[in-house]
């Protein structure tokens, strides 16, 4: 089965630059209009981790679902 | 991996702009200390004066904030007095290669065991956007406002002749390889150089038609080659490019343990 994720966002930390959600490979993030990336689609996350690794500012997570639950 | 443990969360956020890639350099370094699986009351992390220097000031380790161009001499004397601690210093373009520059290929060559990461954002962020001598020909700062005339170091070839027992470059963007040089440097017993191509979209990208911290970060992509493959390349090809990958790996000995070692047969009668 393909991993599965969920995604959370401290809001508190995001400055909005946009790169989780450029380089999100099932473009699941946006920007909300306020400035603040969203999580728009947290059903297709594949927990490929690739948007916490790149966040500058430690305001996404990502943690793996067990047994796609 | 759970990275809040190792923040000072009442710090954050940081002060960093929005899309800075030093925050990112600052995850891939803590990721790199959690695998390397050091005690936190062991590891001392050191900076200068910067956007870059910043960092430790977030990271919940024995850390110091010194003067400009300067860590890498506190770091020295934290080693030789005490050295069971895990070193690292973090410094940027100007603080590590122009005013401390002379420090860093002394550490080099001795091969004192200091883990130096070098945040390199191509210009003097703090100070709003003076060339530093990282920055690459022809680009725009506010001391270069006609283009930068001087030819910028290549500081992992520098710190590779100096001694240095590894050196390596990754970017931001590639931030998984990044994160194993963190690994690899901190794994060593001697001295570590690891250079991170770090974006700075205020300063830096804005003056030179890199507009956001994205088209940034795709600049880091299109430009960097894989050290291996510049090896087949003429000088010509890779003007402009970011060459990425180990330079050295090499396991000289430490510069603690040398001393030490002459110590024990001095007490010894053996000199």
């Amino acid at each position: 089965m393909p991993k599965k994720g969920e995604v959370s966002i401290i809001e508190k930390r995001c400055k909005g630059c946009n790169i989780c959600a450029t380089y999100c490979p099932k473009k699941i993030l946006g920007l909300r209009e306020d400035g603040k990336m969203e999580v728009k689609d947290p059903d297709n996350c594949i927990a490929c981790d690739l948007c916490e690794l790149r966040c500058p500012d430690y305001a996404i997570k990502v943690e793996v679902k067990e047994n796609n639950e | 991996m759970e990275l809040e443990k190792y923040f000072r969360e009442n710090k954050l956020p940081h002060i960093w702009c929005p899309g800075c890639g030093h925050g990112t350099v600052m995850s891939s370094i803590i990721r790199g200390i959690d695998k390397a699986g050091w005690d936190p009351n062991k590891v001392v992390v050191v900076s200068g004066i910067g956007c870059s220097s910043r960092a430790p000031g977030y990271m919940d380790f024995n850390t110091l904030h010194t003067v400009h161009g300067r860590a890498i001499a506190f770091a020295t004397g934290i080693k030789l007095a005490n050295p069971e601690l895990k070193v690292i210093v973090l410094t940027g373009d100007g603080d590590g290669a122009a005013i401390g520059g002379n420090h860093l290929i002394h550490a080099c060559r001795r091969n004192i065991g200091i883990k130096v990461v070098l945040f390199n954002n191509y210009i003097y962020g703090m100070t709003s956007g003076q060339y530093s001598p990282m920055t690459p020909e022809g680009s725009l700062a506010t001391t270069s406002p006609y283009g930068n005339i001087e030819p910028p170091f290549d500081l992992c070839e520098l710190t590779k002749s100096a001694n240095a027992n590894f050196v390596a470059r990754g970017t931001v963007y590639h931030t998984r390889p990044l994160i194993s040089y963190m690994e690899k440097a901190f794994a060593k017993d001697g001295f570590s150089y690891v250079e991170a191509i770090s974006q700075c979209p205020t300063y830096y990208g804005r003056r030179n038609r890199l507009k956001s911290p994205v088209e940034m970060l795709e600049w880091q992509k299109k430009n960097s080659v894989d050290i291996k493959k510049a090896a087949d390349m003429e000088p010509e090809e890779l003007q402009g490019k970011i060459v990425t990958g180990i330079f050295a790996d090499r396991e000289k000995e430490e510069y603690t343990a040398r001393y030490d070692r002459l110590i024990s047969e001095i007490q010894g009668g053996k000199k």
